[in-house]
């Protein structure tokens, strides 16, 4: 049997599994009925079940019996596997296997609205749910013999490309025709937030894609509900049929995800999330979305840091990362959330192995690794009654080892694919790897090492501890032969011998340079040992989750050491900072001498020589000289936003929100604290004149998102007006969109809340109805866009309003008298001072630019002294900053109120304090110290308003998250552990392991008209100009 | 009396004048004395309570009140600044001022010419005297500034200004001083303004410095020939480098570049040579020092470059430098940076809080920044025989909660410190009856 079997493996026949088929055979079919016994195998029937010395049988691709005793019938080809082991083949649920390549049409000046594929498509070119990857799917044998020599034998393989992106289809990895590979047509509908090849301007951001997929949700729920179809639309149709898939979401980091499980929870469908590899970074919030997930093993090379000063380019993010990705899966494991593999994200599939045994050092258990590759992603694609494990009746899908797949020497013999042998290595190849004692004629010994993979040896002599001399080595069956050449006077010697086994050893004839003859012969000295990372005998010290950092970034601290998670370890109950100077910004002004006392967050006592009580676990902390403020609250503010800041495609973009893209890791988070900044609101840019929502955070360096949030806190809204409205400053090409003046932004308002009106008035009489006729009625279709600005219209939802000159701020106002609705904020208003009587007439609060001007036409009458004029007027003033770094300094921009327009200190100080938070609807918990409101708190070193100042400690809700001696600490500690990572990469690069070159990364600062093109794989140079405000 | 008439009429003039702009001031003819005041004398030292006299343009009297007897009726008028301070005029080192009106508005940007390699591009003659923004820089005590181009390899010539006058030959206190080289950064990014790419290294770099060697050595040998076969405008420009009247500025921040650039500028025969920039320069400080190179710092109001990097790092490198002995001064350039012009005595005061000693400080925008520029002799401290270019504000010139100019005077000439931000703020306070 052993012969026959070697006989077929080197003629390379396969035993085909031939099927019942409509196709006309050309000469006679060979069909194939019989039975395969494959004997004595190590049988993983499945993950967690395993038979010794088992039998599978088989019969026309499918499983017969999988069981210790099996009768074999006659007629069956039986295969002695003594010593081998049979497991179900692999299975990668996130591929583009067999898929056309995506091409995305060449960049055209000037806007595009619309859709540009003809058809009854969609309204948005991103949204294609029609797309059906079996009418695309093409098996490509060279790509499936890559995967079949992994060990996988089936594929969930889609169209990557667009924000909804159709059907996947199930198929297998054979060389047989298409027909015969698919499991399933339609096993899963696939999404992403990146609009890929579409090349229509919407949506240019990460929110502007999480808002279209919010509204095509409840397009086709609206779709859905039309009795007769007025409007007929495929990608609507088809989104509604794909619903009751597997749903699966691709996401590009771990805020990614928890964003997309967010609108998943909206509308009811829990995606199977596809992981990007960092969600061990916030594993507490990636439990949280209840999401199975299919992660890739894409570990990231170490850096060649071996300059110092280019390694500074290397991030501590990227080298803690590089160090700790492969925990990621066993993180998974810890949290009991259930997880599948794949080969995508890798740039060489090769290193799926390596990697997956990387994982399984860090701590992934093989049990959980095997039901990634089988049980898990065949549960999720609702085909583990076919494929994933080998039950009767399920489908030979197998593969045939030398033993334990994950240990490195392991070897896959062959793979199975529906009954169809695919050879990947002969059975009975010998591994020649080793050390050899190599003796040649009667020379001296040399010592030959042989290394590589066991089918594709390579060798080498180790002449000293400093020299080798390669060596040409081909292997074939049982004949070795080896050439090489020692730079000596005996030329090229050519050997060729044959190879037996246990223990490895060579013997043959030779010819030396000069043509003479010889015997040589090579007997193994010690065993092969695998990686070319040498294994240390002692334990390695392994990252664990306890050494993530919160966030995962410079000056980012573990759990144990966050000021974030500190509240939770109820380190202190009190804090108490005693003897300063209190700026209260309240009728009691600044109070000398007094100590403050912080409880649960809150201001409690402000007074004289405050006693700590006994039970009370204080802080105490001397502001002997100091000066203590309130929080700076920035109410102009474009830091810690993920992918784009405008969504300026169209003229309104009021479904897209801020809250949906926070990012909690921008190292600007940190800084501002060193700056004394509590508060933030997170605006939209000014691209548009109605622009998206706006996000009230406080700067809690580690929190997540959720937690960074103010709860309660109001809905507010960017408008702009203005020459960035208009794209006065876009170029030649973007001169397309309405409105293109200052004439037509007032109608974009008009239009708009006219529009909203009707909206709301629809909605209005259809909730109206008796539970009878709503049966009956047509639903209105929700539209997020104007559900949005009829929030407004309710009180619900509050202006703030990017403007510069005079007729333009007194239009909105007008707009807004006639429409109903009061413009909250005007920001930046730098002409304010031209109406500020009218400003103050309507009730609006101003936030301004200290001294900024002329970087643009339409601030060339900016003045320095607009905050003093528009406070002498009784206006509510702030000073924002717009900008990530001079919102560190916003103390002394205050301070330049003072200069300029000589308002009194105090009130300087307010409008960076409580007047943000008045003008935030903020000013009930926070913007003062006043007993009883959240203790979000400054310590300066001297008077705030002044440049010498400098912030001390910044605490918020009585957490200190800043403290100047700490931050040295924090310094130290970064810089120890860079010098760790780095020596361990060193020492990677010298154990052989490939390296990458590090590029700086500099993060995107956003300012207001900032525009971003998100999943643009291809950006074009469209404008140059500076960034502007 | 004097001293009242003199003030009196100061603000008679100004508020009368219906010119928005302010008119620029003629010469000196009447001898000034300033007494009481803390002077702060720009090298670092401070009188408490100080003479400081001027007369036909110059400096003639630096002297402590308390232990100088001074025949006060000698100057034809004497300020009483009791209680404030006076400083010698701040100096906007690698600035645009006057090049650029409106950031956004092109028809009113002059700072960067077409072509590579231009030294022979000159900024004296595009300064714009009548720029409106440059009464609102005076209105904070910098008074003198220099003007640069921008762009390409070799950008061009810059020139050193009063910002008073009524034309740049006016206007001009060094012509030429000295051309503007950026070198080439050895990482680039790709993509754009709202997307940047990744930063790669610049596969060019070897080009471009091969490229500047070329036409360096091709300068070099034609500066020592003085009767070329035919005039080359570029290389024409370059020989003051070559003999020592200019000076070559590197705009380099890149620890590598900054050796790299100075090591280049050396071997090539550059005579004096300045870094611009310097955010890596507190590395590299005993290359500055050995090669008696000094750094004009970029604005410090800044972000590091780095998540790691401490967050207070570009704010205490003035600190840093004065520390390791490294001659330097601070700029302003960047975003917006004409208009900013006026926030340099800030940054000096931010750096202050970061660790430099306040006189420091204002040496880092007044005696420091003349040294560098090479204009020591006539300005950047108050020091007898210097032009008398100098200011008095009511308090600490450096904080923006005093600084306060009440006086300001270029070469001895009274300079009106209104401008049109403060007419207009004038024109509404007196609309709302404030």
């Amino acid at each position: 049997m052993r012969k026959l079997f070697t006989a077929i493996a080197l003629f390379g026949f396969v035993f085909v599994n031939a099927q019942t088929t409509t196709f006309q055979v050309n000469g006679a079919p060979d069909n194939n009925h019989n039975y395969y016994a494959f004997t004595n195998v190590k049988l993983y029937v499945d993950y967690q079940t395993i038979i010794e010395n088992a039998t599978l049988l088989i019969k026309d691709g499918k499983v017969v019996q999988a069981a210790a005793t099996v009768i074999i019938p006659k007629g069956t080809v039986v295969m002695d596997m003594k010593g081998k082991s049979i497991y179900p083949s692999f299975i990668d649920p996130y591929t583009t296997y067999g898929m056309p390549e995506i091409k995305k049409a060449p960049w055209q000046p000037g806007p595009q609205m619309e859709n540009n594929n003809k058809g009854a498509y969609n309204w948005n070119q991103a949204i294609k749910p029609e797309t059906d990857a079996i009418k695309l799917f093409s098996a490509d044998n060279k790509s499936a013999e890559e995967m079949r020599k992994m060990g996988f034998g089936t594929v969930l393989t889609f169209n990557k490309d667009g924000i909804a992106r159709g059907s996947a289809a199930l198929v297998m990895l054979g060389k047989d025709k298409e027909n015969n590979m698919v499991v399933n047509d339609k096993a899963a509908a696939m999404y992403s937030f990146e609009k890929g090849s579409s090349t229509q301007d919407y949506p240019s951001s990460l929110m502007g894609s999480i808002a279209l997929l919010r509204q095509t949700y409840y397009d086709a729920l609206w779709y859905n509900g039309l009795i007769d179809k007025e409007e007929y639309n495929i990608a609507l149709d088809a989104f509604n049929k794909l619903q009751q898939l597997p749903q699966i979401f691709e996401t590009t980091d771990k805020f990614s995800a928890v964003r997309a499980d967010k609108v998943g929870d909206e509308f009811k469908v829990q995606y199977i999330i596809k992981g990007s590899g960092n969600e061990y970074q916030r594993m507490d919030d990636i439990k949280l979305t209840n999401a199975k997930f299919i992660l890739p093993l894409n570990f990231p090379m170490a850096y060649d840091v071996e300059d110092p000063v280019d390694a500074l380019m290397v991030t501590l993010t990227e080298m803690k990362h590089w160090e700790m990705a492969p925990l990621n899966p066993s993180a998974f494991e810890k949290n009991f959330i259930p997880f599948a593999f794949t080969t995508a994200d890798l740039k060489e599939k090769k290193d799926f192995w390596k990697n997956l045994r990387k994982a399984i050092e860090y701590g992934l258990t093989e049990k959980a690794a095997l039901k990634a590759l089988t049980f898990t992603p065949a549960e999720l694609l609702n085909a583990s009654t076919k494929i994933g494990s080998l039950k009767v009746g399920m489908l030979a899908n197998f593969i045939i080892t030398s033993g334990n797949i994950f240990d490195e020497k392991c070897i896959v013999y062959q793979n199975w694919v529906a009954g169809e042998q695919y050879i990947i290595n002969a059975l009975d190849i010998i591994d020649v790897r080793g050390n050899y004692d190599l003796l040649v004629s009667n020379n001296a010994k040399l010592n030959l090492k042989i290394e590589g993979d066991v089918e594709k040896p390579k060798a080498i002599i180790q002449l000293n501890d400093t020299t080798k001399i390669s060596v040409n080595l081909s292997l074939t069956n049982s004949i070795i032969s080896l050439n090489y050449n020692l730079k000596d006077e005996k030329g090229v010697i050519r050997l060729t011998g044959s190879v037996k086994e246990t223990p490895v050893s060579f013997s043959g004839k030779g010819q030396l340079g000069n043509g003479d003859w010889i015997n040589w012969k090579a007997n193994l000295t010690s065993a092969f040992v695998t990686s070319t990372v040498k294994k240390d005998s002692t334990k390695k010290q392994m990252p664990t989750l306890d050494d993530v950092l919160y966030p995962f970034n410079a000056y980012g601290s573990t759990k144990l050491d966050s000021s974030f998670f500190q509240k939770f370890m109820n380190r202190w109950n009190a804090l108490i900072i005693k003897n300063v100077t209190v700026w209260t910004n309240e009728q009691e002004g600044i109070l000398q001498n007094k100590d403050v006392m912080i409880t649960d967050g809150k201001i409690v006592r402000i007074g004289d020589n405050l006693e700590v009580p006994k039970t009370v676990k204080a802080l105490i902390i001397d502001g002997t000289g100091k000066h203590l403020t309130a929080g700076i609250i920035d109410e102009h503010s474009h830091i810690a936003i993920s992918n784009g800041v405008n969504e300026g495609t169209q003229s309104s973009s009021a479904e897209v929100r801020i809250g949906d893209v926070v990012f909690p890791d921008d190292i600007n988070i940190y800084r501002q604290l060193a700056g004394g900044v509590t508060a933030i609101q997170q605006l939209h840019g000014s691209a548009n004149a109605i622009g998206g929502q706006s996000s009230l955070v406080k700067l809690k360096w580690g929190a997540s998102a959720d937690e960074m949030k103010i709860k309660g806190a109001d809905g507010f809204i960017k408008f702009a007006l203005g020459e960035n409205v208009k794209q006065a400053n876009w170029g030649d090409f973007n001169t397309v969109r309405f409105p293109q003046t200052r004439m037509g932004v007032e109608q974009v308002y008009y239009d708009y809340f006219t529009r909203a009106k009707e909206y709301q008035k629809q909605w209005d009489a259809y909730k109206g109805l008796s539970p009878k006729d709503k049966t009956n009625a047509k639903m209105p279709r929700k539209d997020l866009d104007l559900e949005t600005v009829s929030e407004i219209l309710n009180n619900k939802r509050f202006i703030t309003c990017h403007s510069y000159v005079q007729s333009e701020i007194n239009m909105l106002m007008h707009v807004g008298d006639s429409m109903g609705f009061k413009v909250n904020t005007f920001t930046h208003i730098l002409e304010g001072y031209k109406v500020g009587d009218k400003m103050k007439q309507h009730g609006v609060s101003a936030s301004t630019f200290s001294d900024w001007w002329a970087y643009k036409f339409e601030v060339y009458d900016a003045i320095p002294q607009n905050a003093a004029i528009m406070y002498a007027l009784g206006l509510n003033v702030c000073i924002n900053s717009d900008d990530a770094e001079m919102a560190r300094r916003l103390n002394q921009e205050a301070g330049k109120v003072v200069k300029y327009g000589n308002v009194p200190q105090v009130d300087a100080f307010k409008m960076i304090t409580l007047n943000p938070a008045k003008a935030l609807h903020l000013d009930n918990k926070t913007g003062s110290i006043k007993v009883g409101k959240d203790a979000d708190v400054v310590l300066w070193s001297d008077n705030p308003l002044s440049v010498f100042a400098k912030v001390e400690k910044t605490i918020i809700e009585g957490v200190v998250y800043f403290d100047i001696v700490k931050d040295l600490e924090l310094r130290e500690q970064i810089k120890k552990e860079r010098a760790r990572l780095i020596q361990k990469m060193l020492m990677e690069k010298n154990g052989g392991a490939p390296t990458q070159k590090p590029t700086p990364k500099k993060p995107k600062m956003y300012h207001c008209e900032d525009l971003e093109n998100y999943g643009d794989m291809f950006s074009e140079d469209l404008h140059e100009e500076e960034e502007q405000h | 009396m004097k001293t009242l008439n003199y003030i009196t009429l100061f603000i008679f003039a100004t508020t009368i004048a219906v010119a928005q702009k302010p008119v620029p001031a003629p010469k000196q003819t009447k001898s000034v004395l300033i007494k009481n005041a803390t002077a702060h004398i720009g090298n670092g030292q401070v009188i408490q309570n100080s003479y400081i006299g001027f007369k036909d343009g110059k400096i003639t009297l630096v002297a402590d009140a308390t232990s100088s007897k001074i025949d006060v009726s000698k100057f034809d008028v004497t300020v009483d600044a009791m209680g404030k301070h006076v400083y010698p005029g701040f100096i906007a080192a690698n600035s645009t001022l006057g090049l650029v009106e409106i950031g956004a508005v092109r028809s009113t940007n002059d700072v960067q010419e077409v072509g590579k390699i231009i030294p022979n591009v000159r900024s004296l003659i595009a300064y714009n005297t009548d720029s409106k923004i440059i009464p609102t820089v005076r209105t904070n005590g910098v008074l003198t500034a220099q003007v640069c181009p921008r762009g390409g390899r070799i950008s061009g010539t810059s020139s050193i200004f009063s910002l008073d006058g009524w034309n740049w030959e006016d206007a001009v206190l060094k012509k030429d001083d000295g051309v503007h080289l950026s070198w080439p950064a050895m990482v680039t990014r790709g993509g754009w303004w709202a997307e940047p790419g990744p930063v790669e290294k610049n596969k060019n770099y070897d080009n471009e410095v091969s490229d500047l060697k070329k036409f360096f050595t091709d300068a070099k040998a034609y500066s020592e020939n003085e009767k070329v076969d035919e005039k080359n405008l570029r290389m024409e420009a370059m020989r003051g480098i070559f003999s020592g009247t200019q000076i070559l500025y590197i705009r380099a921040n890149g620890m590598k570049e900054i050796s790299e650039s100075i090591f280049f500028a050396k071997k090539m025969g550059v005579k004096k040579i300045v870094i611009i920039g310097g955010r890596d320069a507190w590395m590299v400080t005993d290359i500055l020092k050995e090669s008696n190179v000094s750094v004009i710092i970029n604005r410090i109001h800044d972000l590091p470059d780095r998540p790691e990097d401490d967050y207070d790092l570009v704010f205490k490198l003035p600190a840093m430098l004065q520390k390791a002995g490294v001659l330097f001064c601070l700029d302003n350039s960047g975003d917006m940076e004409q208009i900013h012009t006026r926030n340099l005595p800030f940054m000096a005061g931010t750096a202050v809080g970061f660790g430099l000693s306040k006189e420091d400080a204002v040496a880092s925008i007044t005696l420091n920044a003349a040294k560098i520029l090479g204009v020591d002799a006539q300005c950047g401290s108050l020091e007898q025989g210097k032009d008398a270019t100098l200011f008095i504000s009511v308090g600490d010139a450096l904080d923006v909660i005093s600084n306060n100019v009440t006086h300001a005077f270029i070469q001895g000439k009274t300079i009106d410190l209104q401008n049109e931000q403060t007419e207009m703020y004038n024109r509404y306070m007196k609309k709302y009856g404030k």
